[in-house]
């Protein structure tokens, strides 16, 4: 799925990384507790999280994530959106919560990590 | 050939900052050719050494040392210390306060995740003076 789509589907606003949007991801995942993301997350290239600090763009950049989604209408700051851009990191927001967010995108054909 | 040798300095009070260094580190073994999965690999390890430093230490720093054949990295501390390493090293196991947990940290992962991703995991603290946790990745 394109980048694009993920924006689309979740009624999306795009923070930053305009140039990434046709992007393909296949995998994702979602969580508050970035110590959980670090531990158990395999190739995932996508991100939901309704925290938000500069640590949730750091650790997407650790993991090589190519996209963070903001839910619950959460909204990063201007260091934590330079920071993304400066690695090449989408970042979405969505009105929608975390559990409607990640049923939409699976429906939609995104996996998890196990590939299921 | 000489090894390429970075240090870095962590500062305990600044958690936005946290992960600069790690970050750093990832973009040198990039440069340098290692492959995207090694890369990774050495830099969520860092990375969770760099947070807890910076959670439970007080702030440090960080020496690494890369040739072809090893990665060495050494995250310094003069924080207060791991009364038991063993229990440290359990998963699940954390002391991190609620405003650690609500920063996304504090589910007891961190070193048992540092272990998972090196080849070579050795911490030494003491009580009152420090941590010192030395690791090493073989490329091959
Ligand atoms: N540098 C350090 N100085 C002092 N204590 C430490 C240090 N690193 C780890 N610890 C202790 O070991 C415990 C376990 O560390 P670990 O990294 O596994 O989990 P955590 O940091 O609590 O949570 P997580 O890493 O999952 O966010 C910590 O809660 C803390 O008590
Ligand atoms: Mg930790």
């Amino acid at each position: 799925m394109k980048i694009r789509e993920i924006k689309n589907i979740l009624d999306a606003e795009l923070i930053c990384g305009e140039n990434f949007l046709d992007n393909e991801v296949f995998t994702a995942c979602g969580s508050d507790m970035m110590s959980d993301v670090l531990a158990y997350v395999k190739e995932q290239a996508v991100l939901l999280s309704g925290l938000v600090n500069p640590q949730v763009v750091r650790t997407a950049e650790m993991m090589d994530m190519k996209c963070i989604v903001f839910v619950r209408g959460k909204h990063p700051d201007l260091d934590m959106i330079e920071l993304a851009e400066e690695r090449d990191i989408v970042l979405l927001g969505t009105r929608l919560e975390m559990f409607t967010s990640c049923g939409l995108l699976y429906k939609n054909g995104l996996k998890g990590g196990s590939g299921i | 050939m000489e090894p390429l040798k970075l240090h870095f300095d962590v500062s305990g009070s600044d958690f936005t900052c946290a992960g600069e260094a790690s970050g750093n580190i990832k973009k040198a073994l990039k440069e340098i050719g290692f492959s995207a999965a090694l890369t990774r690999n050495v830099a969520i390890a860092v990375y969770e050494g760099e947070i807890n430093m910076v959670i439970h230490g007080g702030g440090g720093q960080i020496d690494v040392e890369i040739t072809p054949e090893c990665i060495s990295i050494v995250l310094a501390d003069q924080g207060p210390g791991i009364p038991d390493i063993a229990l440290a090293m359990q998963e699940g196991y954390s002391t991190a306060p609620e405003n650690v947990r609500q920063l996304g940290f504090g589910a007891g992962m961190g070193l048992p995740n540092i272990k998972k991703y090196t080849d070579e995991m050795i911490i030494e603290s003491e009580v009152g003076k420090g941590t010192t946790i030395r690791l090493k990745v073989f490329p091959q």
